[in-house]
């Protein structure tokens, strides 16, 4: 038996912090660091739910398991796309406006 | 307070913890470290709700791919070791960010809070051997099609990665049109 309060509490916490790092930082990677985290605080509130739903299809599972795949295939997009930022621009700040 | 309960406060604490460090370190290469831990940490929260399968994913995917991914992002883009405030934007935008984020996590955990907060449940429903019937049984064709989304962004990635030179043509363009220009008269 587990109180719904603490997952739902970490989701939050992360979520926010996500949002915080993708608005606050100005390196490409970084604003991915948050991307990241936000995408976590939705896998955590899939799984959650997917644990305490009684679902037969289980479908928090199966959808986390899709999150992170997703998310891994995004991040070698991104990678390739900061590497031709960084080819291009040598820099990868995104505050800074391109040649 | 159940075992359950203290299990996933000491362990959700450590990632909503680091996750914070994470998104507030100078150090470029310690905001990748410490989402090694918030990852990590997460797939113990995964194990507390009983998601064993999605736990094992997370430590594979997560760590050791994507993580692995950002750090050789931030070593191929010639990360500075040490210290570095330039990453990280000025007064005005980071109060902006920190008003925005706690608004997220606010309005997100009053409203879960607010529906499902009060709930004492049991974590039955995560077993490996039900998520892996359904995954293979019902899910079986979006699970195929991921594997063609897969491949697909490991193609995309190659050709953007081989792009330099129609950006770099673009990027010289301008210039050698003002050569042009200049030769003209």
């Amino acid at each position: 038996m587990i109180h719904l309060a603490l997952p739902l509490t970490l989701v939050a916490i992360l979520a926010g912090a996500g949002a915080y790092g993708v608005i606050a930082r100005r390196n490409a990677v970084l604003v991915l660091i948050g991307v990241e985290l936000i995408l976590n605080a939705a896998n955590l509130l899939l799984v959650t739910m997917g644990s305490v739903l009684p679902d037969t299809l289980r479908s928090g599972h199966v959808l986390a398991l899709f999150v992170i795949t997703i998310a891994a295939a995004e991040v070698g997009v991104a990678l390739a796309v900061i590497l031709a930022l960084f080819r291009d621009r040598g820099h990868v700040d995104l505050s800074e406006p391109g040649t | 307070m159940t075992t359950l309960d203290v299990l996933f406060a000491a362990i959700g604490l450590i990632a909503a913890a680091s996750a914070v460090l994470a998104v507030t370190t100078r150090h470029l290469v310690h905001a990748a470290l410490w989402l090694v831990v918030t990852l990590g940490t997460l797939a113990g929260c995964y194990l507390v709700l009983g998601a064993e399968l999605v736990a094992l994913v997370q430590l594979l995917v997560y760590v050791g791919a994507v993580v692995v991914l950002v750090l050789f992002a931030l070593m191929l883009t010639r990360a500075p070791i040490g210290p570095s405030p330039e990453h990280t934007s000025g007064p005005v935008q980071r109060v902006a960010a920190a008003v925005a984020g706690a608004g997220v996590a606010g309005l997100l955990g009053a409203v879960l809070l607010t529906a499902l907060g009060g709930r004492l449940v049991s974590t039955r429903e995560g077993r490996t051997h039900g998520v892996a019937e359904q995954l293979f049984g019902t899910w079986v064709w979006p699970f195929e099609l991921l594997s063609l989304l897969l491949l697909v962004a490991l193609i995309a990635a190659f050709a953007v990665s081989r792009m330099p030179s129609a950006t770099g043509a673009e990027a010289t363009s301008p210039e050698r049109r003002a050569d042009e220009a200049v030769e003209v008269p």
